[in-house]
């Protein structure tokens, strides 16, 4: 996916000089390995610090909420359809945007090469053909790029962005056969006392930090229910209550929203498996409604709608 | 000051012999990551860690703490007067604590004991634990304590500073405490020669790898409005996202809010971590936030640490370079590049 970094310099040149965008939205070279960041380019002289490999997982459309100007975008197949979502929440207006469509291979995850490496810091990353180097102070460790994404791509099945202006490379193939709910499934299967213990477990670790919250492209409200002082809604501690009540409240805010970018676990610095909750709540809006979100921008996702046909089994 | 050499079979036994006379607190490995917690078996004890993910500032300083006790019941005598609440400070051990992180308490210090005010809890734990440090043969590309006034083996701020050498550890006391410790010990052998200028050669090395990352000198003389005003600021925040990873994993970010939790009739005080990256930060009650933009807080974080905290006490910069926020700062800011853009205005290295 390196050779996305020489398009998307010439395309921001490009659209910068002739005047088509006032920024571009992409990323730049991390400061540490297997790390980028987001990165805002205002002029000409800044775009050859544009930068794109498989460490750009971070979802850029949570830049774009309000932005008043023309912005080109780097998007990924997750990122577009987080793009369809805000222009149907009204966050930004379509032609503001210039969508620089990035087909999108899966992003690699980080922390589960960390993992793998057991203490061993990889200083330099190269990625070709379908394999990883990585190359330490003393240590070269070549791994399976496919056993590195993050879970979220391994499971994709809409790696091509779904709206663009300009494609940085070929459509590739999207992925078939993929069991999505495979870790729903079990979650659904144990007993309601063995689910609160899962869940809470699962949250165990959290800090109320809300990088989760953050990295989320629909987390966009201008007071989050947590920030509430007035009154105040949740308590701040990491009394078990309270962290459940984030993590509760914050799935559902999400619920038929979410596109599975996967932002919110590789924010985690705790290691949170947060896509647990959202992942259940993706299922029932498909199962119930048929709906997936961020396809296309000519269906307003369900929970905003109301349709007498709709299916109601959750009243109880 | 003394050293005493242990063997590293023979740690475990030491390692006992430290819990039946003291609470000890040690780096264990639990689910993806080390932290630090009570030791229930000396096994549970991992030396073996670059460092833990969560500074052990929470030991001293936990992330939600009841401070006080209350109660509104009508008629009760003692309703609305606070009740401090009952904390443990029975003497205990914090073993292999990397020197970064141990200085760092020497900057939170300043906080939390000053001429005017002591707090009390901050005060207590720290006289009643004794620092048992681990120097870093090996410090990670995201560490920078030479370059923040710390370094691999600084035992400025430990009791006793451990050093692996492959066999077994040299133990050297720092302190009066430190010594006392290491005089009751049973178990510890007579160090082996060349073992003190090997220990020597491994701060020398582990310096040498860290080098010296950026000067802040420029950044004393700079005017403070200068900074404020520095046009790199808007290009410095963009990525961020104000989360509190940053200030959470941090083991100077001393910041907390005070908060009463009530129930029916009954309720606590409680103290929790609180982050500058937050907008209720400096959210005034009237309803003026000074810091209601994202540029605000994220030039906050850096001047307090890199400019006013330096400038005001002329001790050097609150921060230590453990590098926790470079690894896990979402969407990679790092202080390092932020530090030289301030010192120099290019993130070039030194």
């Amino acid at each position: 996916m390196r050779a996305y970094t020489e398009k998307i310099r010439e395309a921001a040149k490009r659209l910068l000089s002739e005047d088509r965008v006032d920024v571009v939205i992409g990323f730049r070279k991390g400061t540490v390995a297997l790390m980028n960041e987001p990165f805002l380019v205002k002029s000409l002289d800044q775009v050859d610090r544009l930068y794109w490999d498989g460490n750009c997982g971070i979802n850029l459309a949570n830049y774009l909420p309000k932005r008043p100007d023309r912005v080109a975008i780097v998007a990924k197949g997750c990122d577009s359809r987080n793009i369809v979502v805000h222009l149907l929440e009204n966050q930004i207006k379509r032609e503001q945007l210039y969508i620089l469509g990035a087909p999108c291979h899966g992003m690699i995850d980080r922390r589960r090469i960390l993992a793998a490496l057991d203490g061993k810091e990889p200083l330099q990353v190269e990625e070709a053909n379908g394999t990883i180097k990585l190359i330490g102070r003393d240590f070269e460790e070549t791994l399976e790029r496919s056993s590195c994404l993050q879970d979220n791509c391994a499971i994709c099945i809409h790696r091509n962005p779904v709206v663009y202006d300009e494609l940085l490379g070929d459509l590739v193939a999207e992925q078939e056969n993929v069991d999505r709910y495979s870790d729903v499934r079990r979650v659904e299967a144990m007993s309601s006392e063995q689910r609160w213990q899962y869940f809470d477990d699962l949250i165990a670790p959290c800090i109320r930090c809300y990088a989760c919250r953050n990295a989320c492209p629909l987390c966009y409200c201008p007071t989050c229910f947590v920030d509430e002082s007035r009154p105040q809604w949740v308590g701040k501690s990491i009394d078990r209550t309270d962290t459940r009540t984030f993590h509760f409240l914050r799935a559902y805010h999400v619920a038929g929203r979410c596109t599975d970018c996967g932002a919110c676990e590789r924010a985690c610095p705790v290691g949170i498996k947060v896509r647990r909750f959202t992942k259940k709540l993706e299922k029932d809006i498909k199962e119930l409604y048929g709906y997936e979100v961020g396809l296309s921008t000519d269906e307003r996702p369900p929970l905003d709608t109301y349709r007498p046909g709709d299916p109601e089994p959750f009243f109880k | 000051m003394s050293e005493t050499y242990v063997s590293k079979e023979k740690l475990p036994g030491i390692v006992e012999q430290l819990m039946g006379t003291h609470r000890v607190f040690g780096p264990i490995l639990k689910g993806q990551y080390h932290q630090f917690a009570l030791l229930e078996e000396s096994a549970d004890l991992d030396l073996a860690f670059r460092n833990t993910r969560l500074s052990p500032k929470a030991l001293f300083h936990p992330h939600s703490e009841r401070m006080f006790e209350f109660t509104l019941e009508k008629g009760n005598p003692d309703a609305g007067i606070l009740k401090e609440v009952p904390k443990d400070y029975r003497s205990r051990i914090v073993l292999g604590i990397r020197p970064c992180d141990a200085y760092a308490f020497k900057l939170d210090d300043r906080n939390f004991i000053t001429d005017q005010f002591k707090d009390p809890w901050w005060v207590q734990r720290r006289e009643s634990t004794t620092l048992v440090g681990l120097a870093c043969n090996d410090p990670c590309s995201t560490c920078f304590c030479t370059s923040a006034g710390s370094g691999p083996f600084d035992t400025s701020s430990l009791d006793v500073l451990l050093v692996d050498l492959g066999e077994g550890y040299l133990l050297q006391a720092v302190t009066h405490k430190g010594e006392q410790l290491m005089g009751d010990l049973a178990g510890g052998e007579s160090v082996p020669e060349h073992c003190t200028e090997q220990a020597a050669a491994l701060k020398q090395s582990a310096e040498a790898q860290l080098g010296i990352q950026f000067n802040l000198d420029p950044v004393k003389q700079k005017s403070m409005v200068e900074l404020f005003d520095a046009p790199f600021w808007e290009d410095v925040q963009f990525s961020c996202i104000n989360c509190g990873t940053c200030t959470f994993l941090c083991p100077t970010c001393w910041c907390f809010d005070i908060q009463d939790e009530v129930y029916q009739s009954r309720g606590e005080r409680i103290r929790i971590w609180d982050s500058c990256m937050f907008p209720l930060f400096t959210l005034h009650g009237a309803g003026h936030n000074p810091r209601d933009q994202k540029l605000k807080r994220v030039r906050q974080r850096f001047m307090h640490k890199l400019k006013y905290y330096p400038d005001k006490y002329a001790d050097g910069i609150a921060c230590v370079g453990c590098g926790r926020c470079v690894q896990h700062c979402p969407v990679n800011i790092d202080i390092r590049q932020v530090a030289r853009l301030m010192a120099e205005s290019c993130v070039c290295p030194v």
